[in-house]
This record gives structure tokens, sequence and C-alpha cells, in this order.
């Protein structure tokens, strides 16, 4: 059976859910295998995470040039081992570094490119959604190894266990891999929060806000939740929250399990960046607010009274 | 300096957008706007003349109605415009696109060629890495600062957790994230004087692209049917009535989400 390249992305020795999506689904095409590109010693801590979600192999790519770079010499190290494996399609999960990634393998492999996969089939027709959810487009790769980027939260990860055996892949940055020199990394909010982007559960606060210190609010439903935290444009704009916690047309995408949106009305560029959440409560003043279109449960009321009922309620049946 | 603003005309956001009877975007059916997110790199690009002086040249790949988005752009302050026209291009994905950018900026002098992070139509957020990959440039992408000094630029690069800083010689290929700056409105005077400045138009040819490597019919990916997704099935709406907060956490419930 053709081998099915995934990427992993791991934080801190923390394989992320979205890779175990991957692995899950590359089955439907062929034997999943697990690529780690990092700098050495990475793959070492992984191999066992990987191994539970049915890595068949566990491909290494590891070198000193790979962390210090932008971008180019990832890209680099994933086709080294795409040309040596031949296989059937490469999946990355989606994101802004992963999909620049994805390209520049692309063309490095003559291959075509679909990026934010929302599901495929075992003949390679891959679905992907467009115009803020409006259009569901069925594609396909005509030359090349298809390159798909998935988004994350598109496929259940189940667990099954892989052999994940280890195959070293000697991996040489080329100069001109080395253009683009990280010469700081900065973390500016190490909260305890899961990430966006991935997040199972999102909660997100709007101009119904009010103010930056009502923020707390959104944050302590959020964290009843265990769920991420993010805003409309209208916030960011005002200068409440960071620009990274941004949903919609120009933010972050989301297809969380569950989305609240508190305080938000829902316009279309907010809409375009959340309307494929599995559920979606709203909680909104205005009857008329274009959330309510797409809210499985809505309450029209003050949302300073119903946020904090709600995060006491989900504490209360938490216990 | 000689900076290059990669601008495209997209269909507006908040018109009903389509797709065509040949599956590529409908640009009839939306007016044309240009892409929120390249407004910004016009601005990065017309405050790094205003730094380090030089000129802002607008390169559009797109219809012959991109004309009206270049002189936009022309009349927020840019200098002039390159804009590579060609029926050929109808239906080019995002690596051909990237392969006639390559060529166009070939056919210009360059320091920096600046672009929006995505755009708002196919929110691939791929081409400007794909043009670094074709020129074997540094990719200095998602940008929310950007600093030069002499042949150097360093930028921040937005990240899931804060920023990195990256540095490259010129020429070099960067996209900014939106935020960066404050995109200007065209003042009266910028409006006229844009009437005049140049745009240049070219054909593939003009730039050596051949039609064959590019367009619908030489795409490395095809769109084989789309459909109107389904609108979501009318939720349940509730008036509070003080126990609005508890009503949540039952439906919440009986999902088993909590």
């Amino acid at each position: 059976m053709a081998e099915v390249l995934v990427l992993v992305d791991a934080v801190d020795g923390n394989i992320k859910k979205a890779t175990f999506e991957l692995l899950t689904a590359a089955r439907q095409l062929g034997e999943p295998a697990a690529v780690v590109v990092g700098a050495p010693g990475t793959a070492a801590g992984l191999k066992d995470q990987l191994a539970e979600y049915g890595a068949a192999k566990v491909y290494v790519a590891e070198s000193d040039d790979i962390a210090g770079y932008s971008v180019a010499p990832k890209a680099e190290a994933l086709a080294a081992v795409a040309q040596q494996a031949s296989p059937a399609a490469v999946l990355i999960s989606s994101g802004p570094e992963n999909k620049e990634i994805a390209a520049r393998l692309a063309l490095k492999l003559d291959s075509g490119l679909l990026y934010d996969a929302v599901g495929f089939d075992g003949d390679g027709n891959v679905t992907q959604q467009i115009f803020g959810a409006a259009i569901t487009v069925t594609s396909k790769v005509s030359k090349g190894t298809p390159v798909i980027t998935v988004r994350p939260n598109s496929f259940a990860p189940e667990a099954a266990s892989g052999a994940a055996q280890e195959v070293p892949v000697s991996v040489s940055v080329s100069d001109a891999g080395k253009g683009a020199k990280i010469t700081d990394t900065v973390v500016e909010e190490k909260g305890s929060r899961p990430q966006l982007s991935d997040a199972s559960v999102v909660v997100s606060g709007g101009r119904g806000i009010g103010n930056a210190d009502n923020f707390t609010i959104i944050e302590k439903l959020a964290d009843s939740l265990g769920a991420a935290v993010g805003a409309s444009r209208a916030v960011v704009d005002a200068g409440w929250v960071p620009h990274t916690m941004q949903v919609g047309q120009t933010g972050v995408t989301v297809s969380p399990q569950l989305y609240i949106a508190v305080g938000i009305s829902g316009a279309i560029q907010h809409r375009a960046g959340m309307q494929t959440s599995k559920t979606i409560v709203a909680i909104n003043k205005d009857p008329e607010a274009p959330i309510f279109e797409l809210a499985d449960f809505g309450v029209v009321g003050d949302l300073f009274q119903v946020a904090p009922q709600l995060t006491d309620e989900i504490g209360k049946r938490k216990g | 300096m000689n900076i290059v603003v990669l601008m495209k005309q997209v269909p507006d956001t908040e018109g009903d957008r389509k797709l065509a009877a040949d599956n590529t975007v409908d640009r009839a059916a939306v007016d044309p706007v240009i892409n929120y997110i390249d407004e910004f790199a016009i601005e990065e690009g017309l405050l790094l003349k205003e730094a380090h002086g030089g000129e802002v040249t607008i390169l559009t790949v797109g219809p012959e109605r991109a004309t009206e988005s270049i002189r936009k752009a022309l009349s927020m302050g840019a200098d002039k415009a390159l804009h590579i026209s060609d029926e050929a291009i109808h239906g080019s994905d995002a690596v051909a696109t990237a392969k006639i950018l390559a060529k166009a900026l070939g056919s210009v002098e360059w320091d920096v060629a600046i672009a929006g992070s995505e755009a708002t139509d196919a929110r691939g957020a791929v081409v400007p890495a794909l043009l670094a990959e074709v020129l074997g440039a540094p990719q200095l992408t998602q940008a929310r600062k950007v600093t030069v000094d002499g042949s150097t630029v360093t930028i921040e690069r937005v990240t899931d957790t804060g920023y990195e800083k990256v540095e490259a010689q010129t020429p070099a290929v960067i996209s900014v994230v939106e935020k960066i700056n404050d995109p200007r409105y065209p003042s009266f005077k910028g409006i006229m004087a844009a009437k005049s400045k140049p745009i240049d138009v070219k054909s593939l040819s003009d730039i050596g692209v051949e039609a064959g490597e590019v367009g619908l019919s030489n795409a490395w990916t095809q769109v084989a049917s789309f459909e109107n997704a389904p609108p979501r099935e009318a939720g349940q709406v509730v008036k509070d009535e003080g126990d609005g907060g508890s009503k949540i956490a039952d439906f919440l419930a009986s999902k088993k989400l909590i």
C-alpha cells in the first residue's frame, strides 16, 4: 500500500491534535507515515505518540539549520522525504506557516497544491469550502503528488497502533534556503488556554462587551470550558485584544465542535471565519442580529447577565 | 529603493460571491475592489519610500478591469504600475500566478516586493511563499513590522504565540498582515495625479511566459464541481427570562458538550 506522508506539528514535545487527525485521515488514502522536521533530537520524544495513532513509519528529517531559518528549510527537508518515499499524497494541517511549507513543497515536487481541505475520499477528491463556506467545492490534483493542507477539526482523531519504524533522512539545507534568518523568537502571551486555530471549543467576544476590562467575562467563560478565546474585528480594531485573536474573513478561521459568540452581531466578515463550527451558541441583546441565523441555540438577552450565569452553571455541572 | 507592491483585485467580500460555469471565480457577479489586505501592503510601500526614497510600483496580474483598482492604488501615492493582462491567464492557479509574478519582477528593478498576506477571495496565503520559491529569494512573510537598513530587511513575523524577528538581504519577498499600519485614503490631489501616472500593460509574451504554462487548462489542480452549501438548520432562539445562562447549559448538556 502506498504511503501517505503526514507532517508532524509539535510544541515542546507535545504533538498537536491536528496531527493525529491527519494520521487518522491518511488511512483512507494509504499507509500513514509521519514526518518529523526539526532540530536534531526532535523526533525521539514524539515517536511513541505517533505509534498510538497508526504511523507505520516515522521519517526523521533533522538538521541544525532547520530551526534557524524561516520556512524554506522545512520545505526542503519535507521535499527530501517525499523524494525518498514517493508517497501517494502529503498531508499538512492548515496554518499560516504550514500552508507556506506546503506551497513550496508542491512547487519543488512539480505537484498540485490543494489548501484548506475539510474532507476527501479514497479517489483523491478533496472538499473545500470557499467564500465564507457559502460554496462547497470538490477538487482534485491533476499533476504529481497531491500536496493537501487540511483544516484542523475536519477529522476526528482515532487511535490505532502503528510500528512507528524510524527512518532517518539526510537533510542539507541549501544556501537559498538560508536566506531568511530567524534572529529572535518572542513569546508574547503564553497562557494555559488552547490555541485558537485548532481548539475544540472557542468562546468569542464582540463589540457588545463594551470595553477591554469586560473581556474577562469572555475569558472566564472560556476557562470554564477549557476553550480558546477569540474576538470579532470590532474588538480588535478597538484595541481591546491583540490581532492574533481575530476570528473572521481576514483573521483566524476556526471550525470547532462548539463556538460561543458573545455580544457579536455576526457580520459577514465574522461569519466567514466561524460558520463551519459544528455547534454554534449565541448571546446577543439584539433579536435581529444575523448571528442568530447561524445559531443552534441563541439567547436574546444581556450578556452581562447571561454569560456569567452560564459560566457558573458549567462550573456547577462539572462539579 | 525600488519597491514593488503586489496587488490583487478581488470580488468584494460584502457581495454575493459566486463561481462561474467554468468553476472559476465569477468576476462579473460582484463589484471588484482592491484586496483589503493589499491596502496595508500599499501603505507599507509608501511608508518605505517616505523613509528611504525611491519609487513604488504597483504590480497586478489580472483582467482589464483591474485598471480601476490600479488607479486607486496610484491615487494613494504609488508612482506607476505594471499590469500583466492576458486572456490566457484566466483560471491560473496559485503556482502559475507566482510564476507570472516572478517573470514580471524580472522585467523591472526591485529591492523589495510587498504583498498582503492573503487575498480575501482564494484565502490561500501561499503566493508570497511560492514567489520566493520561484525566485530563490528570501521569504519575509506574515510581517507585522518591516524595517529596512541599507540592504538588510528585518521583519516581525507573526506566530501563534507572538513573533519571530527574521532578517534577510534584498531583493526579498515580503508579505504583511492587516493592521501593520493605517492605510491612507486617497486625497483629491492624489486622485487627480493618478490620472496621468503611467500604467504599463504587458502580455504574457512581453514578459516571457508561455501561455501553455498558465491558465485553467494547465493548472495542476482542477475543480471538478461545486455546490452552494446548504443553509444551517434554524436553531432555537429564546429570550432571556433570567435563566438564559442555565438554558444554554441545558442545551450544551443535551448535546453532551459539557
